[in-house]
């Protein structure tokens, strides 16, 4: 890792090459953007919330080549984007409109206009990836068409096949990121090598890791940061490997590779990932990211319990591997150990022995069924034998206690029983006793609990065809 | 061909989405720009005891501190009434409210500076609740109301009678921009203040209300909006008002753009209603009788309450005829936000209530709801055609729009289908419904109905358009110029769309009540027509013919009527009137005839017309979350001959989603010590992408042009918000038929807890009504 000079620190944006001077790079890149006079990219909450400041980076497709990401500027520190190519809406016209501006200009695709940069990069991105639908907008509130103007400009512009600078310059571009050191004021490290990431942690105990920045990014601007180690680079953590028996995934993985990848592998973990917060978050959060922040409501937690996934972490004194379930400790409190980065996720793929069957699914139920936080969510593995008798059974959930949490009683009540309305009805009781949520602006305590048991009944009601029992 | 009733993109829209649309923190920065930054009260209602700025100017970058006594002129912002200071001096009143300002030379350093400033406080009890502040006696206002008929002998001559109450939550306007204000002082006592405001010369005069000076030294332009919809009308003044008290203090340019959860904290939203009502109907499910209570939360201060009280108590009727009525309304004052405009301006309001009781009705008597609706229609002529208010529905297109929704969403069919569906799916349930729409434009206050317009034309014939309306998205400039390019006979691209500002326009109106292009259209009309009676006589002279009444103004040509082929160029017109000194710039000025209101007797006719819709909503429940899915929507819609059928339709299914983002998932969560737990997207939602169904039908109705307005046009800026009362009712529909209840009770939101829990309250009653039935001897 090379010493960078301040004066060498730069990003690109439209093309330009952007020195970055005299700013510290825990600034987030939208208020660089809008300081630099580059205000056509709007800020509408500051929180990863209403996509108006989305922008789209150059980044690694899940195939390993370059491509547009969609990402929130208000969320990134500008030391996440030393070195990348970034374009905003100043950017995309060449001359005449671009065919998603062209489209959303037409069919009366903004109103007031104030949302309407960050669902022009939202589109950008996915016009290039082929991927151009609702999903593509999910992470852009407007309060003003009602989206439907948006929707017919998206499929508008889907039809088109992309051919012009943009794509060309995909095929050219080096996505790869290089690493640095910055050691002025406000520290900010991006290694390649996990050791490294060690070194640095054992020399600056003050240090704090950072991924994708989604969570981390809420506190830029509340509190200071005065060293930042970025795990983007780190080739280690950012490998998914799978086989017949397990998926192993890197910590620092973004959702959308893992999406993709591991599609169709653990439904229930699909099943999340598609209400896990909106593209531009999904471009960057990682699991090791939604792991280590420790939320009682993070999503993915559950899911991972359900499948008995295991952890790798990694310090100067060795590695150790341990279940997620011991790894979280209380609110927001967990097992890791000064200097220890979570290295991986390890899941088993296989059934329990004598099963013959496995039924999985997960479920988030929130306010809003897009991009908001869990009131509970709640994931499920059960395992059956020929004769529909329960031979395994995890039911992880989110929302509802300190942690993320395994109802253990239930699944121990589930063992041995067979597999039909009756052993629900049994357990509904349990779940509905088994943890003591809070009441908050999201929801009661008693919906949470309601929710805890109904959402297994809906799980067994949705399954019963495939499972081949009787309602 | 006119450009009027064209599809025509919003004329801002290639700014848009390239990024070059300015919105009032866009622009670049004059030098030496400060900002300001609030320092909030953390109790609801206390006794200020003291604040302490000293600390804050310590930091670095930070200027000063603004606190009362820094307000050259009057340290209020209240617009009805003057009951809003800017700073609080003895008490604050709502948790969050700004005590102190502080000002930076960066954002940064100010925020910095506010964290420091501390404030002693004696917390004294507050009122936190409508039903809390009805308790404590706590009102703004004397009740208001509007009678019509006998209402006590109509109940006693009604079969059937039933009480009951609706409590609705009220919304956060969530426009994308967040409040902003430049305030850039001069050396010689003048200020001009750029604001994100729906109401320029209300910011105007508030600002020069602080700053003590006449109005003329203040001139406010809006340059466009990034959203407003009600809330940036009085709300944006006492930003504006503390930016200028800075800039009077320091002499700089300031600038304001509030952080969104300040915005969220600091704004009035959306009226919550509480309507406790009596009902009396016939066994045909015909309403005889209504007694209704109105309770507005109007917040700590006045603000706009009393209009939007009023609007509400004149849709209480929604689209129906009730014989008998009794409306109170009162306007409860709680130590909350002061509520204000928010779309539809009370009307939703009202609105939901009545709707609420035709379903109880309805499901009392075991009839469809959508029959019920259907027989207590406004129709006919006389009595059951005027409102409880004594407006006749001149034009009543209530029945036009029922039908032709029924037929486009194929009502009858898919009701009969979903019933089928319901029969067969235990834990989940699938509702329909249909709900009417009747609004009435104008603003209820009489005086506000007037708009002005100033065009100037260039010697090379390029105009620049003004008017007194404000561009929030809706569309308006782009209408305006429409009208402007029809009017003069000219195209497009000669006009220049001005941003709207207090010297060229002066004592607006605020861009509301849906009015903005009925009577700024009037106004552009009448300024463009001026200017073409002088430019005729000029062009009947190029063109040799004397008779100045036959030229025609098309295309940029200019020629009589019965010698078409003769023609001049616009330019040249416009050329030779500058050389012969005759004016090239006019204003244009227009009152809405025919209107007018006795607050005595609450009769009269406040609006010049109605506009009206109806929607069909087909949402499906689950059982075990409580969480739906809307499946389908079918509106019909009067928008009258539509000045531009493309900004009308944005209109419509933008209001719509709107609206359904208020009835069914935007909940405001306030704690009992009164704070707002809801102030930032992440907490309070607003529909996004995926909460809109594939099948999502809009038509406007077909020839019906309205008599007196624009071209024809109607008004479509609130109406269609209250469309979505459809959503509501399909999923009172699908929560009904989880069981057998003669009561199907639904929270305003109806969220997924909310839902869930209606369910199991009609699951509850169908069990007991089961046992009740089964315990009878037979
Ligand atoms: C708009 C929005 C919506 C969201 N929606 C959801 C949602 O639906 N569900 C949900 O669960 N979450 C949601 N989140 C939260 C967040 O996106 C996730 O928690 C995400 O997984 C965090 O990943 P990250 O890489 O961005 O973490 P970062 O922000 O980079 O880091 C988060 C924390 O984890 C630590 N950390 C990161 N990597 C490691 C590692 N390898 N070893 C040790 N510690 C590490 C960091 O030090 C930091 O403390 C949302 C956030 C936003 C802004
Ligand atoms: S500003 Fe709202 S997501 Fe970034
Ligand atoms: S156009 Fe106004 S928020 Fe989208």
């Amino acid at each position: 890792m090379t010493q960078q000079l301040e004066t060498q620190l730069a990003l690109t944006i439209n093309g330009d090459r952007v020195r970055l001077q005299n700013i510290p790079l825990t600034t987030t890149l939208l208020d660089f953007l809008r300081l630099t006079g580059r205000v056509g990219t709007k800020e509408g909450c500051g929180d990863g919330d209403c996509g108006a400041c989305t922008v789209a980076i150059v980044g690694t497709s899940v195939d390993g080549k370059p491509n547009y990401q969609a990402v929130n500027s208000c969320l990134i520190p500008l030391g996440s984007v030393v070195g990348r190519e970034v374009i905003t809406v100043e950017g995309v016209a060449n001359g005449k409109l671009h065919p998603v501006q062209e489209a959303m200009v037409k069919l009366g695709g903004s109103q007031c206009g104030y949302c309407t940069p960050g669902f022009i990069m939202s589109m950008f991105a996915a016009y290039y990836d082929g991927k151009l639908d609702d999903v593509a907008v999910e992470g852009n509130l407007c309060r003003c068409t009602g989206y439907l103007p948006i929707r017919r400009a998206a499929q508008a512009a889907a039809a088109e096949t992309p051919c012009d600078h943009f794509s060309d310059r995909l095929t050219e571009a080096d996505a790869d990121l290089m690493p640095y050191r910055f050691t002025g004021e406000g520290q900010f490290y991006r290694p390649t090598q996990l050791q490294e990431v060690l070194e640095l942690l054992r020399d600056h105990p003050d240090a704090t890791l950072v991924a994708g920045a989604t969570d981390l990014g809420l506190e830029l601007q509340r509190r200071e940061f005065p060293v930042m180690i970025s795990l983007e680079a780190v080739a280690d953590l950012k490998t998914l490997v799978q086989t017949d028996e397990f998926v192993k995934i890197g910590a620092a993985v973004p959702l959308s590779h893992i999406e993709t990848q591991l599609h169709g592998v653990f439904p229930c973990m699909d099943e999340m990932i598609h209400w896990f917060a909106a593209r531009q978050v999904r471009n960057r959060a990682t699991l090791g990211g939604n792991i280590g922040t420790a939320s009682p409501i993070g999503d993915l937690p559950p899911v991972l319990l359900a499948l008995d996934a295991e952890l790798k972490l990694v310090s100067l004194e060795g590695e150790r591997v341990m279940s997620l379930s011991r790894f979280f400790k209380g609110y927001r409190q967990t097992d890791l150990q000064p200097g220890e980065v979570i290295q991986s996720v390890w899941i088993p793929k296989g059934m329990m022995p004598g099963a013959t069957q496995r039924l999985t699914q997960s479920y988030k139920i929130g306010k809003r069924g897009t991009d908001d936080i869990s009131i509970v969510a709640a994931a499920y593995v059960v395992d059956l034998d020929s004769d529909k008798r329960v031979v395994h059974a995890r039911l992880g959930y989110g929302g509802v206690a300190a942690t993320p949490i395994r109802a253990s009683v239930v699944e121990e009540f589930l063992i041995g029983q067979p597999w039909n309305a009756d052993t629900v009805q049994q357990a509904k009781p349990m779940l509905y006793n088994a943890f003591t949520p809070l009441t908050d602006l999201r929801g009661s305590a008693d919906y949470r609990k309601m929710l805890v048991a109904n959402l297994f009944e809906k799980f067994f009601v949705e399954f019963a065809a495939a499972a081949g029992v009787e309602l | 061909m006119s450009l009027v009733g064209q599809r025509k993109s919003h004329e801002s829209a290639e700014a848009h989405v390239s990024g070059k649309a300015v919105y009032t923190d866009d622009q670049r920065m004059p030098s030496g720009m400060l900002s300001i930054y609030p320092v909030l009260s953390p109790h609801a209602r206390a006794r200020i005891l003291s604040i302490d700025t000293a600390p804050a100017l310590d930091v670095d970058g930070v200027v000063t501190v603004l606190t009362a006594a820094d307000v050259p002129g009057t340290n209020d912002t209240g617009v009805i009434r003057q009951d809003e200071p800017l700073f609080p001096t003895d008490e604050v009143s709502y948790w969050g409210q700004a005590i102190a300002w502080v000002v930076g030379e960066t954002e940064d350093a100010a925020r910095l500076g506010a964290a420091k400033v501390t404030a002693e406080y004696e917390p004294l009890e507050a009122v936190l609740t409508i039903k809390g502040a009805i308790a404590a006696n706590s009102y703004h206002n004397d009740p208001q109301f509007i009678r019509r008929g006998e209402v006590d002998q109509a109940f006693a001559g009604s079969a059937h009678i039933i009480e009951g109450e609706l409590e609705m939550n009220g919304q956060d306007h969530f426009y994308l921009e967040t409040q902003a204000s430049w305030v850039v002082p001069d050396m010689e006592g003048n200020y001009l203040v750029y604001s994100s405001t729906q109401h320029p010369s209300e910011t105007q005069t508030i600002v020069a209300r602080v700053l003590g000076v006449p109005t003329n030294r203040v001139v406010c332009t809006c340059l466009r909006m990034g959203g407003g919809f009600g809330g940036k009308e009085s709300q944006a003044n006492p930003m504006a008002a503390a930016a200028a008290v800075a800039a009077y203090k320091t002499g700089c340019p300031v600038r304001v753009k509030l952080e969104r959860h300040h915005d969220m904290i600091l704004t009035g939203k959306r009226h919550g209603f509480l309507g406790q009502y009596k009902v009396g109907f016939d066994s045909e499910g015909k309403i005889l009788a209504l007694d209704v209570a109105l309770y507005a939360e109007g917040g700590w201060s006045l603000d706009l309450s009393p209009p939007v009280l009023m609007r509400a108590m004149l849709h209480v009727d929604n689209a129906y005829y009730i014989p008998n009525m009794l409306v109170r309304g009162l306007i409860v004052k709680t130590n909350r936000v002061s509520n204000t405009a928010y779309r539809g301006f009370g009307g939703p309001q009202g609105m939901l209530v009545i709707e609420d009781v035709v379903d109880r009705v309805a499901r009392h008597l075991n009839l469809p709801p959508d029959l019920v609706r259907d027989r207590n229609f406004y129709h006919g002529e006389g009595d059951s055609n005027t409102t409880h208010y004594g407006q006749v529905l001149v034009d009543n297109r209530i029945a036009r729009v029922w039908e032709e929704a029924k037929e486009r969403a194929s009502y009858a069919e898919r009701d009969a289908a979903i019933a089928e569906f319901n029969q067969q799916n235990r834990y989940k349930k699938r509702g329909l419904a249909i709900t009417p729409v009747k609004f009435g434009i104008s603003f209820n206050k009489v005086q506000y109905n007037q708009a002005g317009a100033l065009v100037h034309l260039y010697t090379d014939g390029s105009i620049q358009l003004n008017h007194g309306g404000t561009e929030m998205g809706q569309g308006l400039h782009t209408k305006m110029q429409q009208v402007a390019t029809r009017a003069l006979g000219v195209t497009l691209d000669r006009i220049r769309m001005m941003p709207t500002s207090t010297d060229k326009v002066p004592n607006t109106s605020a861009t509301a009540a849906s009015s903005g292009a009925d009577l700024n259209g009037q106004a552009v009309k009448n300024a463009c027509e001026i200017l073409k009676s002088r430019l005729a006589p000029v062009a009947a002279k190029l063109l040799d013919f004397d008779a100045a009444e036959e030229m025609v103004f098309e295309n940029n040509e200019v020629y009589c009527r019965t010698y078409p082929t003769a023609r001049v160029s616009f330019d040249a017109v416009v050329q030779q009137a500058y050389g012969d000194r005759i004016s090239l710039s006019a204003t244009g000025f227009y009152r809405t005839p025919m209107i007018h209101w006795d607050p005595v007797t609450a009769t009269g006719r406040p609006f010049y017309y109605f506009a009206y819709g109806a929607a069909v909503s087909e949402v499906e429940v689950d059982g075990f979350t409580g969480t739906f899915k809307l499946r389908q929507v079918d509106i019909v819609h009067d928008v009258g001959e539509s000045l531009n059928p493309l900004v009308d339709q944005g209109q419509i299914e933008g209001g719509f989603v709107q609206g359904m983002g208020w009835l069914t998932m935007e909940e405001l969560v306030w704690d009992d010590q009164g704070r707002l737990r809801t102030f930032a997207p992440s907490t309070y939602k607003i529909p996004t992408i995926s909460e809109i169904p594939e099948q999502f039908h809009v038509h406007l109705i077909e020839r019906a042009s309205q008599d007196g307005t624009i071209f024809g046009s109607k008004a479509v800026g609130e109406p269609p918000f209250m469309l979505a009362m459809a959503v509501r009712e399909a999923i009172r529909a699908a929560v009904a038929a989880f069981g057998n209840a003669p009561v199907v009770e639904l929270a305003a939101p109806a969220t997924p807890e909310a839902t869930l829990r209606a369910i199991a309250a009609v699951q509850q009653a169908t069990v007991s009504a089961e046992a009740a039935l089964s315990s009878t001897p037979v």
